[in-house]
């Protein structure tokens, strides 16, 4: 059986018949295969467990053409672009002439996964080294070849020049052609930054016009002759145990049924034929006892949480209580949230001799791929994950349960089997961001200053939750945290990652704070938070943001409606300013505008950035004012966008994103720091415009209201 | 029961044998092979599997495919079959996707609007896109294209399009 995709070109341009064929005639000056990467001698300094083989990074192909490889997977975060721009820049070649090999676990370098704005942080680096000292072999091969002293040599856009004889000249291609070379260059220098030409600046997209073409081939968009969609049997509420099923109607109507423990599936052709079919099965599950819905899940999380650890403490908590004019404590709340990619779990399995094929919506295939293995009993080198396009994953693609599950059907069937979750199953199994509870106990002097902070989080996680301000006397708890290590029946589903973990509920609790304690001793909310503030670069970010947004001084609440937030995420840095309307007869939060500034140290690709901040911000919407998963005794209650809401278009406030010039400092992921300030920043706003504070997270029309009421 | 249905896609004739009661989407990308159309909901909630029937969007989870018997269909594969459109050349100008997989569906639905009010407001833009959701956060730039795509392409919004 030949795939019938084989011949197609996926996310890097080239397939694996092609790669191998050109292999075979020895047109490939490298080549790297997972196992021959391994015996190569150990070249670049290791780094964060990344090859040290430049090998593994990159290829040069006899037309000059450079393949970049990497195991990190473009989620949209534009990936692709601007691990192309960091090889150009150093390789001295033009970015249009780089290809991209991304998230295949059979060509690319072995990567932990793409998570926590970790591509340019810490990848970056790597591929810097490995293109510097490309760069530096190629120069010496053609020394040799054009018999001119390296010092004359001058590169660009691939092509090798003797600066004394104009028209000598070699190309990158022309210089590798017919060989594979060994050469190994010790310590050779990456390129300053105040060199550079394409890295810092805008660049287009590497996968725009696959995108806007529909040509771009997300998981479930490679189809085999023969191939099955598979639709499974699923439990109704989470802890729901099978008693039986009769899967006859379905067989009946031309169905494939598998049955392999626990797992029940239909298969057909036809994806609606298979969905059809499984209305068909009749399944009969033993439902949990009852556990906790929404809203006694933050009574519970306080009950059944481990014991805090202490994450950061100094001075005396009690001679900051004596020091205080005024102590305000208060409770912060988050519900669980949803990834809600547009693209849901998705994978093409295809078993052949022995081996097998994954294309899965992933941000971690080469976690998949042991999870694959191990399911089919292979060995992991005769499994192979590509991560092709994702359509979207903000740490929601983590897990990958559903290559496990095509890779098994594939194997029960001996037929190419694709897997596409429904919205209903992408919201049962998706990995929420915990629910959370904050309670913040904190004084401030009569001289306005912060003397008492006492800060304890249950559920989200200890990330980012100890304070930045200056202050004597603090102490930070932590509860158990999205990483897992809670104990069983605390949370009634799994959680994970959600785009900036921990500290989306960490900032909004603390910056909500700040600001109670700023309206407490009648300050202006930002002088309060610089009175507090050493941190240079945070100072920067506040100034910065404070400037555009033409920042009003005064005392909260101004009936205005504006607000501000910062925060820390990696070691970069992100300030907010926001201006809301509410709607006091129904509730209604109208963001109007928001003002963005961060500090990612160097900007890779500014322009990328840029889409980074203004998607944090329309996301960070959702989770301010609507997203909150219901659920009750393991059932969860939204299947769909229309009780889940998430960001629209007439939400859209206008968005003004300031990056801080920062080239001195390395660059920095962007994916996450700006969400991070978007709860708070719309609660401060809201107590500005209306005299009340919300401190449960969805701020939706309901709790506003009822503030309100409350005065 | 299986029938023939007959439709126009992309500009030229189609013919499916379907069972009854199918929906367009599962026939444009399982049986013709058509994959830009999307799966985001299902239930018409959220605009990835947009297509243009008769000059119309719609979304084609919810259309069953005998509704499109003698229609034009048109999917993003039929959009800029000879260069790309003004709507995806100004998409990739603004860079107005992250993921991409609610951009097929977006330029559609975007597609749909310029044909009947070839100079929209700014208002009449998001208004029209409302129901069309992208969880990347790439909502300010789409909206961007879409304004320079009508004024870049006066009352040709048809243009490279299917007839």
């Amino acid at each position: 059986m030949k795939p019938a995709d084989c011949t197609e070109t996926g996310a890097g341009g080239l397939n694996r018949r092609e790669l191998l064929a050109m292999a075979g005639n020895g047109l490939f000056l490298w080549f790297s295969v997972d196992g021959l990467a391994a015996q190569e001698p150990a070249r670049l300094p290791a780094r964060q467990g990344y090859p040290t083989d430049l090998n593994a990074y990159l290829r040069i192909g006899p037309d000059g053409r450079v393949t970049c490889f990497s195991g990190k997977v473009e989620l949209g975060q534009g990936a692709m672009t601007v691990l192309a721009q960091i090889l150009a820049e150093e390789l001295d070649v033009a970015y249009a002439s780089v290809d991209m090999v991304l998230g295949d676990t059979e060509l690319c370098p072995y990567d932990m996964g793409t998570f926590g704005s970790m591509n340019v942080r810490n990848f970056g680096p790597a591929l810097r080294g490995a293109g510097a000292e490309a760069k530096a072999i190629l120069l010496q091969m053609a020394a040799e070849q054009l018999q001119a002293p390296p010092a004359r040599l001058q590169v660009k856009g691939g092509v090798v020049t003797d600066s004394a004889t104009p028209g000598k000249s070699v190309t990158y291609g022309q210089l590798v052609q017919g060989k594979r070379i060994e050469r190994h260059i010790e310590g050779v220098a990456v390129k300053p930054v105040a060199a550079y030409t394409v890295v810092g600046r805008a660049a287009p997209r590497k996968d725009a016009l696959e995108k806007v073409t529909g040509k771009a081939k997300y998981c479930g968009d490679f189809m085999f002759t023969g191939m099955l969609h598979a639709r499974l049997v699923r439990p109704p509420a989470h802890g729901a145990k099978l008693k039986d099923a009769d899967t006859s109607a379905a067989e009946k109507a031309g169905a494939r049924v598998v049955r392999d423990g626990e797992l029940i599936a239909v298969l057909h052709e036809r994806p609606d034929l298979a969905d059809k079919a499984l209305g068909l099965v009749k399944a009969q599950f033993e439902r949990p006892l009852p556990t906790v819905d929404d809203k006694t899940i933050f009574d519970h999380l306080l009950k059944t949480g481990p014991p805090p650890q202490n994450v950061g403490a100094s001075g005396d908590l009690a001679e900051g209580a004596k020091a205080s004019a005024a102590i305000v404590e208060e409770t912060y709340l988050n519900s669980y949230v949803a990834h809600a990619p547009m693209e849901t779990h998705s994978a093409t399995a295809v078993v052949e001799n022995g081996k097998v094929t994954v294309w899965a919506g992933t941000q971690a295939p080469f976690s998949v791929r042991q999870q694959v293995a191990q399911a089919v009993g292979f060995p992991p080198q005769n499994v192979r994950i590509i991560a092709s396009y994702v359509g979207g994953g903000f740490g929601g693609k983590s897990a990958a349960g559903q290559a496990v599950e095509a890779a098994r059907l594939a194997k029960a069937t001996g037929k190419p089997v694709q897997v596409v979750w429904n919205r209903a199953e992408e919201f049962f199994y998706d990995t929420f961001r915990p629910a959370a509870v904050v309670k913040i106990r904190a004084g401030v002097s009569s001289a306005g200053k912060i003397a008492l902070w006492d800060y304890s989080v249950c559920g989200a996680g200890e990330r980012e939750a100890k304070t930045y301000y200056d202050v004597p006397n603090q102490r930070t708890l932590s509860a158990g945290g999205w990483q897992g290590g809670n104990p069983p029946g605390m949370h009634p589903f799994a959680i994970g990652p959600w785009r900036a973990p921990s500290v989306n509920t960490n900032t909004f609790a603390r910056e909500s704070h700040m600001d109670a304690l700023a309206a407490k001793a009648g300050i202006d909310p930002l002088e309060f938070r610089l009175n507090h503030l050493s941190d240079a670069r945070m100072r920067r970010v506040l100034e910065a943001v404070a400037k555009q947004f033409a920042w009003k001084a005064g005392k909260a609440p101004s009936g205005r409606g504006a607000g501000i937030a910062c925060g820390i995420y990696s070691n970069a840095y992100a300030a907010t300013m926001a201006d809301v309307v509410v709607d006091k007869k129904t509730g209604h939060v109208q963001v109007t505008r928001v003002v963005s500034a961060m500090d990612v140290g160097l900007a890779v690709n500014p322009e990328g950035l840029r889409q980074q901040m203004e998607g944090c911000i329309a996301m960070g919407l959702g989770y301010s004012l609507t997203e909150e998963v219901h659920f009750k005794d393991g059932e969860v209650l939204d299947r769909n966008f229309d009780s889940y809401q998430i960001p629209r278009f007439s939400w859209m406030p206008k968005m003004e994103t300031i990056l801080i010039d920062n080239p001195g400092s390395p660059a920095l992921g962007a994916g996450e720091p700006p969400i991070i300030t978007m709860g708070a920043v719309i609660a401060n706003a809201i107590f500005d415009a209306a005299g009340v504070r919300l401190r449960q997270l969805p701020m939706t029309p309901a709790r506003v209201l009822e503030a309100l009421q409350k005065g | 029961m299986e029938r023939t249905i007959s439709f126009t896609l992309n500009g030229k004739p189609a013919s499916v044998k379907v069972e009854d009661g199918r929906m367009l989407l599962w026939v444009l990308r399982s049986d013709l092979g058509l994959t830009g159309t999307k799966f985001g909901c299902g239930e018409g909630l959220c605009g990835a599997c947009t297509v243009i029937v008769n000059r119309e969007a719609v979304r084609s989870c919810s259309v069953p495919v005998k509704d499109v018997a003698g229609k034009q269909v048109m999917t993003i594969e039929g959009l800029g079959q000879s260069g790309l459109h003004a709507i995806q050349a100004a998409f990739v100008k603004h860079h107005a996707f992250q993921c991409g997989y609610c951009t097929p569906g977006m330029i559609l639905n975007a597609y749909a609007l310029l044909l009947k009010t070839p100079k929209p407001t700014p208002e009449q833009i998001a208004r029209h896109m409302e129901d069309n959701l992208c969880r990347c956060g790439a909502h300010v730039r789409i909206l961007a294209a879409i304004q320079e795509a009508a004024i870049a392409a006066p009352a040709s919004a048809s243009r490279g399009g299917a007839r």
